[in-house]
This record gives C-alpha cells, sequence and structure tokens, in this order.
C-alpha cells in the first residue's frame, strides 16, 4: 500500500470524529461566541471592561488553576500505589473494588456533599466519635466550607480514573525489561525509578491531565463543599450569562477557560509523542500473580484501607442513611419510591429512570467509543511512517499533536456556553436537535470521548511497529492488522474508556442541566427533584435512589469485569 | 477493508437513526410548554387539558429558572416552545426587555387579585407565589431556650451567632430573594452594613437551596443551624412529606410584617408559537381552578387565582405575608449586577 492511499485512509478514519466534533462542539461554540461578542452585530467592548479593569478575575483563575493542580497532585499520590497493586496482583475482591471505586463518578454533588458531611460534618460520625472517646467539648474536625474538603472530594472522584488508567497500561508493560534490569544489578527501587516510571510516564501524563481538567472545570463540589467563596471560572461563567445575562463576559471567560487548557493539552500531547516507547508483551498481559512476599501483602492490605477509608465508608454512610428513618432500621424510603400513589406527571418508576440512565449510558458509550477509538487509531498512526519519510516528520508530528489537542477540548468548556450554543445552531432541519432527546448522549458523549481517547491512546502507541509490520508482510489487510493485532492488545484500554464513557453518561448531571430537554427523568434528575423540596421523605427517597443508582452502577461494572474475566479463561 | 467499511456503515446506520427518529416521532398536534426544572403538575390534571383540547402537552426542562430564561430569550428567532413557564419577579423585566411574549388578555385574570400583577400588558400572567423568608426548628429553640428571631434585624444579634444558613445570591434563586429582601427592608444605602453585622454573626453561605437545607439545617439534616432562609410554605411540606405526620409542624416560617420577599411566578405566549389558540386555552387552564388547586401540594406555593381552595394542610400550617417586602421589578434588572458583586465583594473577598 503506497504513501498516499495509507494518508487518505487515515483520514478516512479520522473523518466520523471530525464531523461530530464541528457538527456538536465547533459551530454551537463558534456561534455562541460570536452572538455574544456581536449582539446585532455591534461590538460592545464596554461589557468587557471589568475582565481587565478588576483584579477579581485574575484571582479567579489563579485558584482555578492552584486548586486543579493540587487536586490532581494529590490524586495522583495516593492513587499511584493502587495502580501498582492492581496492575501486578490477583487479589480476593479484587474485580468488586475496581467496580466501587468507580461509583463516586456517577454520584451528584449534592449527595457526595451529604455522604461526607455524614461521616467529617460538625455532627458526622468521625467527631461523635471523637468527642465519646476524648471528651472533647467542641467538635475536633472542622472540614466544611475549607479548601481540604472538597480537595478530599475531588481526591475521592478522581481516584479510580488514575487507578484505572495507569493500571491497565502497567498491566502491558514488558517485565523482561525490569528482570533485565535487576539482572544486571539494579536494586529493585533502581529499577522501579529508572525502568517502569519512565515507561508508565504516557500513561500517567494521560490520567493525571484528565483529572486536571476534570478539576478545573469543577462546579458544585468546589461550590458545596468549599464554601461559596472558592469559586473556578466555571462558576464565574454560570454566574455571568445566568444571573448578569452578560454574555459577552461569559463568552471571554470560556474562551479563556479553553486557551488554558488548550495550551496545556498541547504541551502535554508534544511531550507525549516524544516520551513514546514500544515496549508491549503479549505474553503477559494482564498476567497478575497472587502475592507472596511480604511487602507485596503489606502493599495491597495498605492500599485496600486506603480505598475503604477515602471511598467505601462514604458510600456506605448514604447507603445507611437510605435505611434509617427516625425510628430506626426502615423501607419506608424504598416503599414510597416504588408506590405508585404519587400523582405527578413528572413521577417515574424507579425501574423507568433505572432504564432511562442505562439506555442513555449506552448510547453515550457507544458514541464514545465508537470516535474515541478512531481518533485514537489517526492519532497513533504517525509512528509508522516516521523511519520511512524522516524529512516530514516533524509536520506530521506537529499536526497530530493538534488534534490530539483539539479533540481534547470539548470536555474544558463550559457546560453552560455549550448548551447555549446548542440552543442558536442546532436549530433547523436537518439539524433540529435542540429539543431532541438524542441531544442528551451527544453531549454526554462530547464529554466522554476524549476520556476514551486518553485511555487507548497511551496503549495503541505502545505497540512496537514490527509488530503490524509482520502482519502486513504476512499479507494481512489494514482492516485485518487493526482487528487481529491491534484491537486484542489494547481491549483493555477500551473496556476502561468504556466504562468511564458509561459512568460519565449515567452520572451526568452538569453538561445536561444545560440543554434543553424533553422531560425524561434519570436517576441523577430523580435525585434533584427529590431534594428540591422540604421534607424527610423526600431527603429518604433521594439517598434511595443514589443507593440504586450506585448499585445499578456497581453491578454493571462488576458484570463487565467477570464477562472479561470469563472471555480471557475460556480463551 | 472490508470490515472497516462494514463497520463504517454501522456507524452511519446508528447515526442516521439517532437523527431521522427524533424528527419522525414529532408528528401529531402538540403543545410545548418550556419551563425550571422544578416546575410539577399533576398526571390527571394534564390529561383533563389534552382531552378536552385533543393535544398532547410537551414539558420542556431547561434548568433553573435563571438559565431557563436565557435559552428562550436565545431561541427568540425561532422558538422551542409555544409557552414558557417560570419567569419570576426578579427576572420579570428582562424578560420583558428581550421582548419574547405576546400580550394575551385571558378572562382568567378577573380571578386574580391586582397586586399580583406586574405587567400591564399581560404578556406575563401571574400563575402562583410563594414568601421567601427565615425558617426555624423549633425543637432546637426550646432545648436551649433561646427565644427564636421574629424579625430580620434580630439576626444580628449575638445570640444569634452561628445560627444562620443563607444562600449565595449569584447562584440560588432564594438566596437572590432574601437579599432583595434585606434591600427592601434597610434600603439600598443600608443593606451592606447589615450583611456585614451578619458576616460578623458567622452566617454560613451555602451554595444553593437543597445544599442549606438538607446540608445544614439542623431539622433536617446533621448540620449545626437552626436558622435557614427558606419558604413561607416548607412547614406544610414537612408535614406533608414527614415519615409519620407529626402533631404540629417542626418548622416555623417567619412571615410577619416587612420581613418575607414574594416571589410571583408568571406563564406567557412566546411570540413565533405556532399554536397561539391552544397555548391561549392552556394559560386560560393554568388559572383555572382545576390547575389552581393542584399547585399548592405540587410545588408548594400559593395559587394566583384567588377562587381557588387550599389544601388543608396549607390552611393548617401556612400562613401567607400580609405586608411582604417589595422591590420594583426594573430597579432588580438595572441594579441586579451592581448589587450581586456589592454583596459578593462584602461577604466572599
Amino acid at each position: 500500500m503506497n504513501e498516499q492511499s495509507r494518508n487518505s485512509l487515515r483520514w478516512l478514519v479520522f473523518s466520523l470524529p471530525l464531523v461530530f466534533l464541528a457538527l456538536f462542539y465547533f459551530y454551537p461554540l463558534t456561534k455562541i461566541v460570536l452572538f455574544s461578542f456581536l449582539p446585532e452585530g455591534s461590538w460592545q467592548p464596554e461589557r468587557l471592561a471589568k475582565l481587565v479593569a478588576s483584579p477579581v478575575y485574575f484571582r479567579i483563575l489563579w485558584f482555578t488553576i492552584w486548586q486543579a493542580a493540587l487536586s490532581t497532585l494529590l490524586t495522583l499520590l495516593i492513587a499511584l500505589p493502587a495502580a501498582y497493586i492492581f496492575a501486578r496482583y490477583q487479589f480476593r475482591g479484587k474485580s468488586l473494588l475496581q467496580a466501587v471505586m468507580t461509583v463516586p463518578f456517577v454520584l451528584p454533588t449534592v449527595v457526595v456533599a451529604a455522604a461526607f458531611r455524614a461521616l467529617l460534618g460538625q455532627n458526622g460520625l468521625a467527631n461523635d466519635l471523637l468527642i465519646n472517646v476524648f471528651n472533647f467539648s467542641v467538635p475536633p474536625i472542622r472540614l466544611d466550607q475549607t479548601v481540604y474538603f472538597f480537595l478530599l472530594a475531588h481526591v475521592f472522584y478522581n481516584y479510580s480514573l488514575i487507578v484505572r488508567i495507569v493500571s491497565s497500561y502497567w498491566a502491558g508493560l514488558d517485565p523482561n525489561l525490569r528482570l533485565a534490569a535487576r539482572m544486571l544489578g539494579a536494586s529493585p527501587w533502581q529499577t522501579f525509578l529508572r525502568v517502569t516510571v519512565p515507561l508508565l510516564l504516557p500513561a500517567i501524563g494521560s490520567a493525571g491531565l484528565l483529572v486536571f481538567i476534570f478539576c478545573f472545570t469543577s462546579f458544585g463540589v468546589v461550590l458545596i463543599l468549599g464554601g461559596p467563596g472558592y469559586a473556578t471560572i466555571e462558576v464565574e461563567i454560570y454566574r455571568q450569562a445566568v444571573q448578569m445575562f452578560n454574555l459577552p463576559m461569559a463568552a471571554a471567560l470560556s474562551l479563556i477557560q479553553i486557551t488554558i487548557n488548550f495550551i496545556l493539552m498541547w504541551i502535554y500531547a508534544r511531550l507525549d509523542t516524544k516520551s513514546k516507547s514500544s515496549f508491549y508483551s503479549a505474553s503477559v498481559a494482564g498476567g497478575a500473580v497472587r502475592p507472596v512476599t511480604s511487602f507485596a501483602r503489606l502493599m495491597i492490605i495498605g492500599n485496600v484501607c486506603i480505598m475503604l477509608l477515602l471511598l467505601v465508608t462514604p458510600l456506605m454512610a448514604l447507603v445507611l442513611r437510605s435505611f434509617t428513618g427516625q425510628e430506626g432500621l426502615t423501607l419506608v424510603y424504598y416503599s414510597a419510591l416504588f408506590s405508585t400513589e404519587a400523582h405527578s406527571v413528572f413521577f417515574v418508576e424507579p425501574i423507568k429512570a433505572v432504564a432511562n440512565s442505562v439506555g442513555f449510558g449506552i448510547g453515550a458509550m457507544l458514541i464514545a467509543v465508537v470516535l474515541g477509538l478512531m481518533a485514537s487509531v489517526f492519532l497513533a498512526s504517525d509512528q509508522g511512517r516516521r523511519k520511512e519519510i524522516v524529512t516530514s516528520i516533524r509536520r506530521y508530528k506537529s499536526s497530530t499533536t493538534l488534534w490530539d489537542a483539539l479533540i481534547m477540548l470539548p470536555l474544558a468548556t463550559s457546560a453552560v456556553t455549550l448548551g447555549f450554543g446548542y440552543i442558536i445552531t442546532l436549530n433547523a432541519p436537518p439539524l433540529n436537535l435542540r429539543d431532541s432527546l438524542a441531544l442528551v448522549p451527544i453531549a454526554h458523549a462530547l464529554v466522554a470521548f476524549p476520556f476514551v481517547v486518553r485511555c487507548i491512546l497511551p496503549q495503541l502507541r505502545q505497540i512496537p511497529q514490527s509488530l503490524r509490520e509482520a502482519a502486513t508482510m504476512l499479507g494481512a489487510s489494514p482492516a485485518q492488522v487493526f482487528f487481529q493485532v491491534d484491537l486484542p492488545i489494547i481491549r483493555r484500554a477500551i473496556l476502561v474508556g468504556a466504562i468511564f464513557a458509561f459512568s460519565i453518561s449515567m452520572g451526568e448531571f452538569g453538561a445536561s442541566a444545560f440543554v434543553t430537554r424533553p422531560h425524561t427523568p434519570t436517576m441523577p434528575v430523580a435525585i434533584f427533584r427529590f431534594l428540591g423540596q422540604p421534607g424527610e421523605m423526600n431527603y429518604g427517597q433521594a439517598m434511595a435512589m443514589s443507593t440504586i443508582l450506585m448499585l445499578v452502577t456497581c453491578s454493571g461494572f462488576w458484570l463487565i469485569a467477570r464477562l472479561d474475566r470469563l472471555r480471557n479463561a475460556l480463551r | 477493508m472490508n470490515g472497516a467499511i462494514c463497520k463504517l456503515k454501522r456507524v452511519l446506520l446508528i447515526f442516521a437513526l439517532v437523527f431521522i427518529l427524533p424528527a419522525w416521532c414529532h408528528a401529531g398536534q402538540t403543545l410545548t410548554l418550556m419551563t425550571h426544572d422544578s416546575f410539577n403538575v399533576s398526571k390527571e390534571v394534564i390529561a383533563e387539558f389534552e382531552r378536552e383540547n385533543d393535544v398532547v402537552v410537551r414539558f420542556l426542562k431547561s434548568g433553573d429558572a435563571g438559565a431557563a430564561l436565557v435559552q428562550a430569550i436565545l431561541s427568540k428567532n425561532n422558538p422551542m416552545a409555544d409557552l414558557f413557564f417560570g419567569v419570576d419577579n426578579t427576572f420579570l423585566s428582562r424578560a420583558i426587555g428581550a421582548d419574547i411574549f405576546e400580550p394575551y388578555q385571558s378572562p382568567m385574570l378577573e380571578m386574580i387579585p391586582d397586586r399580583l400583577k406586574l405587567d400591564n400588558e399581560n404578556r406575563l400572567l401571574p400563575v402562583s407565589y410563594g414568601d421567601v423568608c427565615l425558617n426555624y426548628d423549633k425543637a432546637w429553640f426550646k432545648e436551649k431556650g433561646i427565644a427564636p428571631p421574629t424579625d430580620l434585624t434580630d439576626l444580628t444579634r449575638a445570640e444569634y451567632k452561628g445560627l444562620i444558613a443563607v444562600q449565595n445570591p449569584a447562584t440560588s434563586s432564594p438566596g437572590m430573594a432574601f437579599l432583595l429582601a434585606t434591600i427592601g427592608k434597610f434600603g439600598e444605602g443600608d443593606y451592606l452594613n447589615y450583611w456585614k453585622k451578619l458576616r460578623e454573626n458567622k452566617v454560613l453561605i451555602a451554595q444553593g437551596w437543597s445544599d442549606a437545607y438538607f446540608g445544614h439545617f439542623t431539622a433536617a439534616s446533621e448540620g449545626d443551624r437552626p436558622i435557614v432562609v427558606s419558604y413561607a410554605t416548607s412547614p406544610p411540606a414537612t408535614v406533608y412529606y414527614a415519615e409519620t405526620e407529626p402533631e404540629e409542624a417542626p418548622t416555623v416560617a417567619l412571615v410577619t410584617d416587612d420581613n418575607a420577599f414574594r416571589q410571583i411566578e408568571f406563564v406567557g405566549i412566546l411570540k413565533g408559537s405556532k399554536n397561539v389558540t391552544v397555548a391561549r386555552k392552556f394559560v386560560d387552564f393554568m388559572l383555572s381552578k382545576t390547575f389552581q388547586e393542584d399547585i399548592p401540594l405540587q410545588m408548594f406555593v400559593y395559587p394566583a387565582n384567588s377562587e381557588a381552595n387550599l389544601p388543608e394542610i396549607f390552611i393548617k400550617y401556612s400562613k401567607v405575608a400580609e405586608k411582604p417586602l417589595k422591590v420594583d421589578p426594573a430597579a432588580i434588572e438595572t441594579n441586579r449586577e451592581k448589587w450581586l458583586e456589592d454583596w459578593t465583594n462584602v461577604m466572599l473577598r
């Protein structure tokens, strides 16, 4: 196959993600920004004057970057040891823990806040315990409305992101390199620092970048747990757009947010293509072993304890709350949830809410995985040509770097801005989608798609080109090479990407809150409806619904992991 | 190669389905009501209207009241819906200024008291109202032996230090209403001084209503704030949604003269609606006794129609503010940005 047809095939693969992004991201975004800056065709700079005149915006920007960076570092610090044990060892309850770990992703902020307060609030369990044991006169833990509280929540939300992406990559590294280093006299620690860590960098970078962007655009977590004194750019965009109705200002802030993230992602993409290392070993992929050394056991016990403390206790607090009424244990919230007495037009049986959520989730997941896979193949396919045409490397590389950064942008874009963009663009046939249900999975997929790319791309780049060349030489067509060489190797990464895409959609309220939609109650929508009115029953039903949401998500992931294991065993 | 093309075809097919299906589902006569996420109504009530007029009513929910209105304004040239419900008096001027509503002199307006009508051209017709005010935890005050507050001015006193939770007006609609209450009470010159004193008195500022009520209010959570900004209708709601009906409401709403801010919610027919006749019928229906009597237990606010009977739980546990605080809607829209900025500077920075 000659260079030209290969290149056109490459672009053909990329055309679908490109069309998707153009239609549902760049077009609405450009239009809303132009519309905001030029209402009725006139440029009104005075509405933007405050942006430069007031030091407030610089402070908000600085705070946003600072908290995102700190959250990312903390999450990496706490989650990387867990990635190690998940990559290396097989132990009891592993797949269940893996499933539970991803649950925070689907929980609405108010619910997570309730969970943390039940544990660490003024009158929470921890304080009660400390007061009883040590006779404190005032609650010793005072986390509510402090920086520590939302940093903790950011770690809680993003822990699984690091663990899943890094461990699935780690498991595919060739252990012979490590063994060779050890044989040449390196200590385990030296081997780890000089061999394993450099090899892991692409995955750590990918996961870290996602956490950073997620925290950068954090809305509710910072506001509810940190208190209104801490506001991110995302919050300020909402304030300007909705409260002040100052669209130019909102658009300008959105552009600033996008630009900062773009620069960051572009730098990252450049570094990532440079640090490429193909050390894949098919023989050991997923070959986790039972722990034998005491160090390994200690590592596992330590990490499981952290997970139990950080992830499981807050979730259990929620579950417990959903079964606790005024007079102790009760099922009254669940029976109310299933009762058909409620007369509201918006009343929904929990089963229906589950079905809607799962339906949107699967839709968003399919779109995100298909597009993410195509985009990853495109982005990864520049490595092959390197040897062949040395002179044009630079050009190719910079073009893929640019695309790599561009496809990440939807994740870094304010939901309000994009939602408003949909209103003014997708409003005429053939794209009359702004009040269509199809927009919900599309909006979810737009956010989930960068996740899929970041999961798959490092793994795809890890595949040695020689493997594909051998297949081609043996007569395989490009499609055969992809389906029989690449796909089996990146299967795990696709799985991780799909799980995140699904859970983003299941829990997404932020993005869809600004997309006008016909009333289709999903589980988060139902939870918010209950939390909108006073009364014990409302709160209890919200907790019960949250518990069902957790259960559905958790069992979904667990099932996927089981099926995957089963498939492996059958082969 | 074949595999890839086959896959591409399949993906294209999925896309076609995603695009074509929605268009195909839109057949038949429908009336679309755009509204905010808190809107609610009984199934039977809507079914009655649908039956009588041979029409399907579709609801579009578009975020909170502010976000929904902005979306309606942005879609001005090509409206998504026939009607919009949920403009309140704090956003009234913005809605009128954007010129998105058609006047409609509904015959039902006769049954609505004049004090609720704020648009003399009847582009926006009052449907319901509620009073934003302080709620306090009766049991907490009884147990501590402290007298509960009787006036907004009380909150600056030392015995209420660290007891109050309010919402951030920049992210919450009751929060905004409470800010307006203080402006109505103390005047533009003095309200910030009041807030400064509240800040010294360790007032807690929560992001939104749910966060304040279910996150910090002692009567509804593990929180430590026995006073919270909520609605005058919250006490009947706590009774209605109690696990077992209590003897009396566990919370009290402070609706004494000059202590509550009245939020009035309006409905309007969107300019460019293709079903004006049915839309007008729906407005009449929303103001009729059937719909109006359904409002209290669905949205926990008061019906605008003075002939609508209130449910027993409202009569027993709820009071309307006789003399609510008022701020002119036009002044709200002109000064919103300034007030919010000043408030934020005093309270949060």
